[in-house]
């Protein structure tokens, strides 16, 4: 099989010394980074990412990839031993890792997490495999108004499923447009936006630098002031029979665990879902089909293995829109999406035409990870209990350094330093305002393919904006864009008639 | 809440205003033979960030939501907020002056010590192994040079040293 034959190729890229050494480095931070309660993978990839200059890029989104990985890893660390979730991914996981490390069980739920991630992460990356392809054929018939209906259908998800605050989503989502207009327009050349004519603006506004300032500094800002009083770190013991005894409960979650791989992966490919309610889906599911339903919430090892699967499921899930579509599936993919461009590589379909070495190291490099990532998850648990007890000003302060270097590094320019700081600021004012900030950096990532995909096609069409309807791929998409703008409206009035509420869906 | 939700609707309505008058100094329009003009993008955009932002504030007076809840749960965390943000301005603002290194262990200094009330020898280690750090990450491996301000001939020999 053609498919087989490139993988093999991607292994002999991805088990390179280099890119090996990378993987296992790659892991350890990133479950550093998921471990830390209030930092998550999008902060881990947000902060890393200007120092990913060093390594040629086909390295560099395997280091960046891996982080992603070690951060599901190291979400659920956290939210077993401190019952704060290391990164919203994790919630579900402190619904009954908590009470489980609450009987004297963290090990247990530590090796259970840690298993769970490893086959939820597998499975997913087998099935990226078997889609990635034909995804990707498909879309290399699409013009730039198919492209244009895609990003739309992006960003309407985040209207129809988001569930988040329509008119704040709405709001973010023109926010993050109009900040990628900054700059010279792609067209005309005309210098847009120049606010107060300073020459900062001229060269646009990095995603990068709305990332630090929002997943970094924002992210600091928050956590200052939400965990100021350290909770206690539960005490974990790790001894070999009790890997043993892991290993042998797991073999009756199996179908708990592929359930929640198989969701997790495809709720993970939809733009505004994503692993936090993939995990919650799955847990709700694992819940409701268990023969004991009652013993979640109190510590049952299912409660666990079931958000872990899903979420590293949803993960991987959320890369096959980003590299197949070059339209991310989650803020870190956007990150990853925004990266991949500064280093001068296209995501979309083209990609497996023209760097098909890339992008086979890429899903080589995830099967690795996987390994890598249980490995390194397992024999590091002390060092990571340990680690959970720094101070947390000691990481704010280390995080706040690397944000204002890492933010000057790329450009070499101060002035994004200040926008840094800024964003950093109003992201932390908006977040407890409410208003989401997922859709605001992806509205800023595709932002410039939007207004480039509208423009090209209505100069194409002479301003015919019926095109639109009339391609059969972008007038499914722009119909299901319609469908899902007009779900909120349709809930709240099914909600008014019915006099009941539903509750919100999850975040 | 109540306050603070309309006050950044306030904020958010203001700056469309700014963002759709910058626009509309480039054409908005339709232009001959190049389509929607360089201005058209922003300025629209900017509109629909206006209508909603202002949905949002006038949404506030009708079902008032979040009245119960406060901006700042807890008043004790203000302080500690805006000391972390007012250091990490004056640190970037010193980068210029005395370049990346000494103003960045100010940072540390004064973070760790004043607002982490760390001991000197945590703080000292802390302060002192940075930069060095960044030193040989940034300028040595990557070769990316950090601003040195008024320090820049002390680097000098360092220069000669690994360059």
């Amino acid at each position: 099989m053609d498919v087989l034959a490139l993988l093999a190729d991607g292994f002999a890229a991805s088990i390179s010394p280099l890119n090996l050494m990378i993987v296992l480095i790659g892991v350890t931070v990133g479950i550093f980074i998921g471990a830390m309660p209030g930092l998550g993978s999008v902060n881990g990839v947000a902060i890393v990412l200007p120092l990913t200059f060093i390594v040629p890029p086909g390295s560099a989104i395997i280091l960046l990839a891996a982080i992603y990985y070690g951060a599901m890893y190291g979400g659920a660390i956290s939210s077993i031993l401190l019952g704060i979730p290391g990164a919203s991914t994790a919630v579900a996981t402190t619904f009954d890792g908590r009470p489980m490390a609450q009987k004297g069980e963290a090990g247990l739920a530590l090796i259970v997490a840690a298993v769970a991630s490893f086959i939820g992460g597998t499975i997913s990356v087998l099935l990226f495999t078997v889609f990635a392809v034909p995804l990707a054929d498909m879309a290399l018939a699409f013009g730039p108004a198919e492209e244009f209906a895609l990003v739309l259908l992006a960003f309407t998800t985040f209207v129809g499923l988001g569930g988040d605050d329509i008119l704040k989503t709405i709001v973010m989502i023109c926010l993050g447009l109009v900040l990628s207009t900054v700059g010279l327009d792609i067209i005309s050349g005309e210098p847009r936006l120049i606010f107060g004519d300073l020459p900062g603006f001229y060269s646009g506004i990095s995603f990068l630098v709305l990332a630090i300032g929002v997943y970094g500094v924002g992210e600091v800002l928050y956590t200052i002031e939400t965990s100021r009083n350290a909770p206690m770190v539960t005490p974990a013991r790790l001894t070999f029979s009790e890997l043993r005894a892991g290993l042998s409960k797991m073999r009756g979650m199996w179908r708990t665990m592929s359930l929640g791989s198989v969701m997790g992966f495809f709720v993970g490919i939809l733009p505004a879902a994503g692993a936090t309610p993939a995990a919650l889906m799955s847990y709700g599911v694992a819940k409701s089909i268990s023969k004991r339903p009652e013993s979640f919430g109190r510590g049952n090892p299912e409660g666990v293995a079931a958000p872990e699967t899903a979420n590293n499921a949803a993960s991987t899930g959320s890369l096959l829109p980003m590299l197949t579509l070059g339209i991310p599936g989650s803020p870190t993919t956007a990150l990853l999406l925004g990266g991949m461009v500064m280093w001068g590589l296209t995501p979309g379909p083209m990609l497996f035409v023209e760097q098909k070495e890339f992008v086979w190291g890429l899903i080589s490099s995830l099967y690795t990870a996987n390994v890598a990532a249980v490995l390194v998850n397992i024999a590091l648990i002390p060092v990571f209990v340990w680690a959970l007890r720094m101070p947390l000003t000691v990481l704010c302060a280390m995080v706040l350094v690397l944000c204002i270097v890492g933010g000057y590094a790329p450009g070499q320019r101060l002035h994004d330093v200040w926008m840094i700081a800024g964003f950093g600021v109003a992201g932390y004012l908006l977040r407890k305002a409410d208003y989401p900030l997922a859709p605001l950096v992806l509205a800023l990532v595709l932002g410039p393919l939007m207004e480039k995909s509208f423009r090209q096609t209505m100069i194409a069409e002479h301003g015919d904006v019926t095109v639109f309807v009339e391609r059969p791929i972008a007038a499914v998409f722009v119909a299901i864009s319609a469908l899902l703008f007009a779900l909120p409206l349709i809930r709240a009035l099914r909600r008014g008639r019915n006099g009941s509420a539903r509750p919100a869906p999850a975040e | 809440m109540l306050a603070a939700d309309r006050l950044i609707a306030l904020a958010l309505m203001g700056f469309s205003v700014i963002v759709m008058w910058y626009a509309q100094r480039l054409p908005v329009g339709w232009e001959a033979e190049t389509g929607p003009g360089a201005g058209a993008f922003p300025f629209w955009l900017g509109l629909g960030m206006l209508l909603a932002s202002g949905a949002i504030l006038a949404r506030s007076f009708v079902t008032r939501p979040h009245s119960g809840e406060t901006f700042i749960p807890d008043a004790d965390a203000i302080p500690q907020v805006l000391g972390v943000v007012g250091l990490l301005l004056g640190a970037i603002a010193l980068i210029p002056l005395l370049g990346a290194y000494i103003a960045l262990m100010l940072f540390l200094l004064a973070y760790l010590r004043l607002m982490g009330g760390h001991g000197w020898l945590l703080t000292g280690i802390l302060t002192l192994t940075t930069p060095v750090f960044l030193f040989f990450f940034f300028e040595v491996t990557l070769k990316i040079l950090l601003p040195k301000g008024v320090t820049e001939p002390l680097f000098y020999p360092l220069y000669a040293m690994f360059f």
